[in-house]
């Protein structure tokens, strides 16, 4: 064993990665061989911390030391200084105000204060694609002990009194689903995971499968074990090529430990697992439309009952639980249900993990105990919006879900106060809007997501958000009439009650949500003709104002299609011609005066 | 296949490898690292710690750089940090000194005294 | 056979590759998507022939294999441009302003989403959220990443594809 003085850990998460992480490595490979100082200081590559709007991200341990915005002509200064003088590289570090002079440790930045960490335990500590690290942070202890010393139904005791709920979006209590696949009488039952995270601007079960993807394998044998199912799909995007291939090594890795296969641990249980990939379905994150998927066919859902724990992949009980709810498991056994319940609300225990993202400043992965408020969240741990603009609203559970209006913001986040606002807790993804964006136009591109991705099995799905879209895309554009905002709220209504799937039920949420909290800004497109976020481009006219023009003419100078005129020599004012203006918000932008008005 | 045992082995070696990514509490023994501090060989001196700590097995022992304290002619500097925060400041260090203060100082918290900063007369 | 695959007839020697692929799957349910999967990896794309090839060597109806392919919107029937440039539509770039980029890029292109240009060039696609919301707004050319972008960005990007070519044929 050779013992390094310090570990230095770079992000090898999607947000990373993507920023250029793998060059940072061997960059740091190639310096610390210059510097001969291979034999004491580790690189490794880890999963994501979190942190990704200031990626990419490296943490130098023992000291905890995190360095934000990485570039590869950095690297040599960090060898230099740090790793052999013991120097911190100032510019480096978090410019946060908050910054405390000597606290530059990960743990003690306002971005993880508030955090507790469950599910992305070892995320950003352990090199994923080793088991052995994964294994030294107590891995694969939970799964010893269950096959040693529990019985089957010890284990669905434990995670139901943990009071863990479905992290996929619908909180149903995950203990509870066991219960009902054990209860069957058959041979062959399955264990599924559902990796296809499909919500746009959600990324949390990839970083799980990133950062710690044998917790969700050994998570899977446990369930295997518990609801006695010997064999397991995990049903993952192909969109994520880096967590498909540590997956892959990490089933790998524990195939050839036999923590997978046949006699696991010496204790005659057998469990097997492996990958299926997606093909870009929104729908098969359903759970019947799911395991159509993997029987190989049109990933379409079926009729519920049966449910999938009585009758589900070709036929047999089946269990899916998301990746996070997985990850969750190992914890759990192994410090047992009263700890878990002693985080969280009454109905809602532990930790929930969020992508944050849209107009933040700390865009990234968070993960806080349940009842942790929206303030808290967006203020403490987000840094607040950029460029001092207003908090208007933040949409949680992507297309299915709704907005949180800022008068609600002192709200504790949890699955009942969220259904409450008309939101939903969703699988994670929650984007912070500001004065800016256009209510209307954010739930009509929910809308076009949902009919994009309808699979067209039921009509009320298939014909009815086809049917709002075209509505909102006429408020959108001016052409709407008043009436239009009744028959929206009846239609999302009807579509809600005769849907198959959830696809179709929450498909008018987005709209529902902001009719709710937003009527006045549908109103304004309707009755006014105006956006007030200055967003539905068909709603746009740029003026100028006369009386701020500096008549500087950049406007003119830059405007596309020579749609504004004017002269500072002759004192001709400077006009925007409105048939000419394709409202492309040049001038808006160049003028120094803030003289032009949409 | 592996048993249980064969994977607590696995998990305690590992542990002893990267435990320093635990946040745990630890004494920190921090080396002065700047070019006057190199110059008069604080990297061996580093590397005689990692290596006798390792050696002799010490547990909750984290083994840092830092940069210059302003007086060169003392260097090698080296702090032990305990865990309640109480510094001792060893100077003129060298790797024979070092094993003796890792098998007294961490093993058996006895301060080498004759290797502390002596105030001149 | 669909008119969509029509044009891309022609016999190529990957047949043989093909029976492989359905060779390693034969004893593993529901292997219909996998095989696809690597299918397109070996053509780029699903033309005609190995739809047929599939579902011969498969067993299963040929409008079944269709039926599969053109559910899912990962499987293509038509060749792809030599760049593929996919914008991300997901919520994160979406807000912070991947529309005009949009648009920028059809009107350089002077095509439509899921269009390739005359030339075989340039393929426009959206594609789903890539998970980089901390680099939105975010585009892929070929994989390769583009983030925290502009609409004024958008001709360099074009033009570093064509320098590339260039240097290809160079």
């Amino acid at each position: 064993m050779q013992l390094f003085r310090s570990h230095v850990l770079v992000c090898g998460g999607t947000n990373c990665t993507f920023a250029n992480s793998e060059k940072i490595i061997a960059a740091f490979d190639k310096n610390l061989v210059e510097n001969k100082l291979e034999n004491e200081v580790k690189i490794v590559q880890t999963g994501c911390f979190g942190l990704c709007e200031e990626g990419p991200i490296i943490v130098i341990y023992p000291e905890g030391t995190m360095y934000f915005k990485v570039d590869v002509k950095d690297v040599q200064e960090i060898v230099q200084e740090h790793l052999l003088k013991g120097r911190l590289v100032s510019r480096l570090l978090q410019q946060s105000s908050e910054a405390v002079e000597g606290e530059y440790a990960i743990e003690k930045s306002s971005f993880f204060k508030k955090q507790m960490r469950v599910a992305l335990r070892n995320c950003g500590v352990i090199n994923p694609e080793l088991i052995d690290e994964y294994i030294a942070f107590d891995g694969y202890k939970a799964l010893g002990k269950a096959l040693t010393e529990m019985k089957p139904m010890e284990i669905i005791k434990t995670i139901k009194d943990s009071g863990l709920r479905g992290r996929g979006g619908g909180g149903f209590p995950t203990g509870t689903k066991w219960e009902f696949a054990a209860k069957q009488d058959n041979e062959q039952k399955y264990i599924c995971c559902n990796a296809d995270e499909g919500d746009p601007g959600a990324f949390m079960d990839r970083s799980v499968l990133e950062g710690d993807p044998h917790s969700v394998i050994e998570a899977m044998a446990i369930a295997g074990y518990a609801i006695g199912a010997n064999y397991g799909f995990i049903y993952v995007r192909a969109e994520y090529p880096i967590a498909v291939k540590r997956l892959q090594i990490a089933i790998d890795q524990a195939k050839a430990y036999g923590l997978l296969g046949d006699n696991i641990l010496d204790t005659g249980f057998k469990f097997d697992l492996e990958i299926r990939l997606g093909a870009g379905a929104f729908v098969c994150g359903e759970e019947t439309a799911l395991m159509t998927s993997i029987e190989g066919k049109r990933g379409e859902p079926r009729v519920r009952p049966p449910f999938p724990a009585v009758k589900g992949l070709w036929q047999k009980p089946t269990i899916l639980n998301n990746v996070e709810t997985l990850a969750n498991i190992p914890v759990i056994m192994l410090k047992g249900s009263e700890w878990f319940a002693s985080m969280g609300t009454e109905k809602s225990k532990g930790t929930k993990v969020f992508a944050v993202g849209g107009k933040i400043n700390n865009t990234g992965l968070i993960e806080i105990p349940m009842g942790t408020t929206l303030r808290e969240v967006i203020y403490d741990i987000g840094g607040g919006i950029p460029d001092g603009k207003k908090f208007k609203a933040a949409q949680t559970g992507g297309p299915s879900g709704g907005c949180i209006p800022a008068s609600h913001i002192d709200t504790p986040i949890d699955y009942e106060s969220l259904i409450e606002l008309g939101a939903m807790m969703g699988s994670g993804g929650l984007i912070v809007m500001d004065e800016d964006t256009c209510m209307v136009d954010i739930a009509k591109f929910f809308l076009e997501f949902t009919v994009d991705e309808s699979c067209g099995k039921c009509n009320p799905c298939r014909l009815g958000t086809r049917r709002m879209m075209e509505m909102l895309d006429k408020i959108t554009k001016g052409k709407g009439v008043m009436s239009d905002l009744d028959e929206l709220e009846n239609l999302a209504k009807d579509i809600k009650a005769s849907s198959l799937c959830a696809l179709g039920q929450t498909a008018p949420n987005p709209i529902l949500s902001t009719l709710r909290y937003f009527r006045d800004e549908y109103e304004a497109h309707i009755r006014d003709h105006k956006c007030p976020a200055g967003s539905c481009k068909a709603l746009l006219a740029y003026e100028v104002i006369e009386e701020k023009c500096v008549s500087c003419g950049l406007c003119a100078k830059n405007c596309p299609v020579n749609a504004i005129t004017g002269s500072k020599k002759e004192k001709i004012p400077f006009v925007i011609d409105q048939d000419i203006c394709i409202k492309c918000n040049v001038c808006f932008e160049k003028c120094p005066a803030e003289a032009i008005k949409k | 296949m592996k048993t249980l045992a064969e994977l607590e082995a696995i998990r305690k070696r590992t542990f002893d490898e990267i435990g320093m990514r635990a946040h745990t509490d630890y004494t920190r023994v921090v080396v002065g690292m700047a070019t006057c501090g190199i110059a008069a060989g604080a990297r061996e001196v580093m590397n005689a710690f990692v290596s006798e700590i390792q050696k002799r097995d010490i547990a909750d022992v984290n083994v840092s750089a830092t940069g210059c304290v302003g007086v060169c002619r003392l260097e090698p500097i080296v702090d032990v940090i305990d865990k309640d925060g109480k510094k001792v400041t060893y100077v003129h260090m060298t790797p024979e000194k070092v094993a003796k203060v890792v098998l007294e100082h961490l093993a058996n918290g006895k301060i080498c005294l004759e290797y502390t900063l002596q105030e001149e007369e | 056979m669909n008119r969509n695959a029509s044009g891309c007839m022609k016999k190529d020697g990957k047949d043989h590759l093909v029976e492989e692929i359905i060779a390693r799957h034969k004893n593993s349910n529901g292997a219909l998507i996998p095989v696809l999967h690597e299918v397109q990896d070996l053509y780029g794309y699903l033309p005609a022939e190995a739809q047929a090839k599939v579902a011969k060597e498969m067993n299963v109806p040929i409008s079944e294999v269709f039926g599969v392919i053109s559910f899912y919107s990962h499987f293509a029937l038509k060749p792809k441009g030599k760049f593929k440039i996919s914008i991300c539509m997901g919520t994160a770039c979406y807000v912070k302003g991947a529309g005009p980029i949009l648009d920028k890029l059809k009107e350089n292109l002077a095509i439509g989403i899921g269009e390739t240009t005359a030339d075989g060039q340039f393929t426009l696609e959206e594609c789903r959220c890539l998970g980089a919301c901390g680099l939105a707004p975010v585009l892929t050319v070929n994989g390769k990443v583009y983030g925290r972008l502009t609409k004024d960005d958008v001709t360099g990007i074009i033009d570093d594809c064509k320098r590339d070519e260039e240097e290809i044929v160079q």
